[in-house]
């Protein structure tokens, strides 16, 4: 499939501040699953900043915006040709081994009805295990956006039992772990059609460490594993780590966002 | 009771390294040592020197009493030492690039897999980045003890920033000052060359993209910190700013400092402030000390970080155990230096030996520091025995043990007149282009009569350490 990525994020502060640092994983994955035939991105004012391979092999790129600045804007455009792996990150180069992604992080600590969720499926091998996690977290986890926020954790996510696919992915992470499988959040972006299940253009799901395949995503929100529909930006223990875009303004600005993101498919 | 080691006497007859001291110590009456020791005393207190050593925490402000006795190494003695330190250090920072690297000694299953990777101070952000030089650690501060004539062991290993190097060159100068005879008489290695040798250590791993002389800075939390007086001290000597993380910015590729004359750009930061708190971009986002955007720079080679980010997981208590195995698997040698025999708590053989022995043995917490959160076997009383048992039965894994060691005394100035207390030593070994050690380091004693526990902040002072020349 081939996707066309539109990105816009833009930055309000109602004071000028006095400089913006940002750290960007907006290149797609470089993985037998997904090709870049173009990509993008602009920061408007920005200095590009050094650029580097992270260990979890994705590309991290650095800027800054000099101030006083009180409006930012960064902008992903690109064409990726996507293909159907049933979810496996097939010849993706990493150098942290997949234990070092058993260690927990604030979003995805495990309460004791989390570590009950993670004990509530069996199964006969370690794929069928990850499938029926991730099922059960889709389960005990309605998809209804608006029912958390960006800093809710996966205790309260279940405790809720609401959430958006951020709130599936850190319960994933953390159903996984009970069960000693390594696991990690990845942000993307994903192509729905219209007769799709509740979807958001900009994504974020699960993979867990499967030995013998690797890395394999799981998506609660969808019920699926991902597809040709889906693109990969990079990984990180919990959503903050994963970001596509970290910031930090100096100065006392209060900050207002606004993204949009469309994501089409382009006609072959 | 045990034998201990006296570094000066052995069995009656003054050793060798000690020889020229016998007559200074009959010689000296009474008065002249306490006007001695009130002079010394004033002399820290003008020059300020007051912090606590390694971060232990107690008053900032409290003098560390100083010894006038000097602790001496002949020069062979040094000799052996000197090998072992560097090899120690060249093994750590072999590990380092390793585990950041493909983790050769871990898939050999030499390290268990999850001690290093599921270990705190392992830091996933700066793992697949190789620091200038293949440097992680620059400034390693390895704790030793003696036990008898040619016996030493390493109690610990300090990659990140061991502090206490300022008493080393303050105590040589206060020493020269009131007995300049004494260095007349012995020809003594001299110390004072450490700050340049930092420097040119600093200098010497400059980042790839650094054209033409690197700027080295100091990065201090700032005034309030316990070991601030040493970082301005280091500072003036090796003649490089000091810095807080309010006066470094990023912007483009580098690193820059606020300067009167405009932005300057950085090139090494030698820093005194903990990993989690050097950027919040990228570590704790609550962080007021660090540099937002400064993992970025490093990552990419603008700027080196000293000692590098990550680098902690090479100190860790339960990684020591594997410290000599580390030397045989990348240098290929046999270790120097001995480590103390230690159990660690998590494993279930060892946790049953220790609970069997805890009036002979020391226990100390896995990532604890400064004498505290310990028990010293030997003496403790009943109830504090018990206590610590069910601390060790809750979680055993935060545990080691060690045995008592006999550590070895030297002589030392005390109320009633001379008498031997017990000493550890932490020498600096620096790490660049090139292995540099400075022939010394800071002895601590234990002033309090029988003691074995140094830290300043359980009434350990410290004293001059000598080298002969050859």
């Amino acid at each position: 499939m081939k996707l066309k990525v539109d990105h816009v994020t833009r930055y309000h502060y109602d004071h000028p501040v006095r400089g913006v640092v940002q750290s960007h994983r907006l290149i797609p994955s470089r993985f037998t699953g997904q090709r870049v035939q173009k990509w993008d991105v602009t920061v408007s004012g920005g200095i590009k900043g050094g650029g580097f391979r992270d260990g979890g092999g994705d590309w991290v790129q650095a800027w800054s915006v000099p101030g006083p600045v009180s409006e930012i804007s960064v902008r992903v455009q690109g064409i990726v040709e996507t293909k159907d792996l049933a979810g496996v990150l097939q010849r993706h180069r990493e150098v942290i081994p997949p234990v070092a992604w058993l260690r927990p992080t604030a979003p995805t600590r495990v309460d004791a009805a989390l570590a009950d969720l993670g004990h509530s499926v069996s199964a006969d091998d370690t794929l069928a295990l990850a499938h029926a996690l991730s099922g059960a977290v889709a389960d005990a986890i309605a998809y209804r956006p608006g029912a958390t926020h960006a800093h809710t954790t996966a205790a309260e996510a279940l405790a809720l039992g609401e959430g958006v696919c951020q709130d599936h992915a850190h319960a994933l992470i953390a159903c996984a772990r009970v069960r000693d499988l390594p696991a990690r959040y990845v942000s993307g972006y994903l192509f729905a059609s219209e007769d799709d299940t509740p979807h958001e253009a900009a994504h974020a799901w699960a993979e867990i460490w499967v030995e013998g395949l690797g890395w394999v995503g799981f998506d609660p929100s969808n019920r699926c594993c991902p597809d040709e529909r889906y693109i990969r930006l990079g990984a990180g223990a919990d959503a903050r780590e994963a970001a596509p875009i970290r910031g930090i303004a100096r100065g006392n600005g209060l900050e207002s966002l606004d993204v949009t993101v469309a994501v089409d498919a382009v006609q072959q | 009771m045990t034998d201990f080691f006296n570094e000066m006497f052995d069995s009656g007859a003054v050793r060798v390294p000690y020889a020229r001291l016998r007559d200074w110590m009959e010689e000296m009456p009474a008065e002249l040592r306490s006007l001695k020791q009130a002079e010394a005393e004033a002399l820290f207190r003008r020059i300020g020197i007051t912090f606590a050593v390694y971060g232990e925490g107690g008053d900032p402000d409290r003098l560390i009493p100083f010894d006038m006795f000097p602790r001496v190494f002949s020069h062979d003695e040094w000799r052996r030492l000197e090998r072992g330190i560097k090899q120690r250090a060249r093994a750590l920072n072999a590990f380092l690039s390793d585990v950041y690297d493909r983790g050769e000694i871990v898939r050999a299953g030499r390290i268990p897999d999850r001690l290093v990777y599921l270990n705190e101070a392992y830091e996933k952000p700066v793992a697949g980045i190789r620091p200038p030089k293949g440097v992680y650690s620059h400034i390693v501060g390895i704790d030793l003890v003696r036990t008898g004539p040619d016996q030493f062991y390493v109690l610990e290993d300090n990659c990140r920033t061991p502090s206490g190097v300022s008493y080393m060159l303050e105590n040589r100068e206060i020493m020269m000052r009131m007995f300049p005879e004494l260095f007349r008489a012995n020809r003594i290695e001299p110390v004072e060359g450490y700050p340049e040798l930092l420097r040119r250590t600093l200098a010497s791993v400059a980042p790839e993209k650094c054209r033409g002389e690197p700027t080295v800075v100091i990065l201090t939390p700032g005034h309030f910190n316990s070991a601030y007086y040493e970082h301005s001290f280091l500072a003036d000597l090796m003649g490089v700013e000091l810095v807080e993380g309010q006066d470094l910015f990023v912007e483009g590729e580098h690193v820059w400092m606020r300067t009167t004359r405009g932005p300057e750009r950085v090139d090494v930061i030698y820093r005194r402030i903990d990993d989690p708190f050097l950027d919040p971009l990228c570590f704790r986002p609550d962080s007021m000390l660090g540099i937002p955007g400064l993992m970025d720079v490093y990552r990419s080679g603008g700027v080196t970080i000293a000692s590098a980010p990550g680098a902690g997981v090479a100190d860790d208590k339960a990684i020591y155990c594997f410290v000599p195995e580390m030397v045989r698997f990348y240098l290929g040698e046999e270790p120097i230096l001995e480590n103390v025999p230690t159990w660690q708590c998590a494993r279930h053989d060892d946790l049953k030996y220790v609970l069997e022995h805890l009036p002979e043995l020391v226990v100390k917490e896995v990532h604890g520091s400064g004498g505290y959160g310990m028990l010293v076997g030997p003496k403790a009383t009943k109830e504090q025995i018990e206590a610590f048992r069910l601390k060790l039965l809750d979680q055993p894994s935060n545990y080691i043990a060690q045995p008592t060691l006999a550590l070895s005394t030297v002589p030392t100035f005390v109320e009633e007149g001379v008498a031997p207390r017990h000493v550890d030593l932490r020498p600096y070994c620096l790490v660049g282009e090139r292995i540099e050690l400075v022939p010394g380091g800071l002895t601590r004693v234990a002033l309090t009569e029988g003691s074995l526990v140094v830290n300043s902040s359980q009434g350990g002072g410290v004293k001059d350490t000598w080298v002969l020349a050859e």
